[in-house]
C-alpha cells in the first residue's frame, strides 16, 4: 500500500498523545521521549505496514507498547525509593462475614459482546482505572496492559513479589467494586 | 491448607493465580471451592473478562477517523 504524502506529518500529528501515554507507563520523561522517537522511526521505516484497519492511533499505541515493555526490560537502574502497596490491608474485609464467607456475593456479570456494550465497558473501565491510588495503577497496568511478569515489576518498582501480589489484588478488588456501581 | 477455604482467601488465590503458578494443594482446593460457591465462581469469571478488558485498552481508545485512509 502506497504511503500518503503527508505521512510524516500524520506521524508527528500524534507525538503528544504517544507521550502522554508513554509517561504514564513510565514515570519518567527521558524515558518516555525515547520510546516515543524509536516508536515514530520504527513508523516511518515501516509505514507500508499499516494497513489502514485500525485507526492510526491504534497501531502507533501498539507499536509503543512493545518498546516500553523493551526500555522497562532493559533498565538496570535501581528505583530509589522501594514502594510499599498502598492503601489498608483491611480495606475489602467488609465483603466478608468473619467466617471469610461473601456478605454479598459477586452477581454474574453479562459478557460485552455487542461493538456499544465493548466500548461501555471499556469506557466504565478506564474511568475505575482513574480512580486508582497511582502508585497502584501503575503496577497494575504494567501486569495487565504490557504484559510484564511479576518479577520485572518487582525490579522496576523495587518491590518483593508478595507485595505486588497484594498490589494486584487490592487493584482487581477496587476495579470489580467500582465497576459494579459504574457499569449498567 | 484446609480443604475448604472461606472465600475472602479463594479470592487472593484467584487473583494471585493470574500472576504466579499456583501450587498443586491451591490448585485442588481452589478447584473445590469454586465447583461449590456460586459467588466465587463468578468472581473468577469477573476477574477473566476484567484481564481480557486491560488487555484491550490501547486498541480501543482514540478516534477512528485518525489514520490515512478512510474505510
Ligand atoms: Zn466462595
Amino acid at each position: 500500500m502506497p504511503l500518503p504524502i503527508d505521512f510524516h506529518a500524520q506521524l508527528e500529528g500524534q507525538r503528544d498523545y504517544l507521550l502522554r501515554y508513554a509517561t504514564l507507563q513510565l514515570r519518567d520523561s527521558d524515558r518516555a521521549e525515547d520510546c516515543v522517537q524509536e516508536t515514530l522511526l520504527a513508523a516511518l521505516a515501516g509505514g507500508a505496514g499499516y494497513d489502514g484497519r485500525s485507526s492510526l492511533r491504534t497501531w502507533l499505541t501498539g507499536i509503543l507498547k512493545h518498546k516500553i515493555v523493551d526500555a522497562i526490560r532493559r533498565s538496570n537502574r535501581e528505583p530509589a525509593t522501594a514502594l510499599e502497596p498502598e492503601g489498608d490491608a483491611s480495606e475489602f474485609d467488609t465483603l466478608f462475614d468473619p467466617r471469610g464467607h461473601w456478605a454479598q456475593a459477586p452477581m454474574a456479570w453479562e459478557r460485552p459482546d455487542s461493538a456499544l456494550e465493548r466500548s461501555q465497558f471499556l469506557a466504565a473501565l478506564e474511568a475505575c482505572l482513574e480512580q486508582l491510588p497511582a502508585r497502584t495503577a501503575r503496577a497494575f497496568m504494567m501486569r495487565e496492559h504490557m504484559g510484564l511478569e511479576t518479577e520485572e515489576i518487582c525490579k522496576e518498582l523495587g518491590i518483593s513479589a508478595t507485595n505486588c501480589w497484594v498490589m494486584m489484588y487490592r487493584a482487581r478488588m477496587a476495579l470489580r467494586l467500582c465497576l459494579e456501581r459504574t457499569w449498567k | 491448607m484446609k480443604l475448604m477455604l472461606p472465600c475472602s482467601e479463594v479470592t487472593r488465590l484467584v487473583s494471585q493465580g493470574l500472576d504466579r503458578r499456583l501450587g498443586l494443594s491451591e490448585r485442588v482446593a481452589l478447584r473445590v471451592h469454586l465447583a461449590m460457591c456460586e459467588g466465587c465462581g463468578n468472581f473468577e469469571r469477573q476477574m477473566k473478562l476484567l484481564r481480557e478488558a486491560v488487555r484491550q485498552l490501547a486498541e480501543a481508545e482514540g478516534p477512528r477517523d485518525t489514520g490515512p485512509h478512510s474505510t
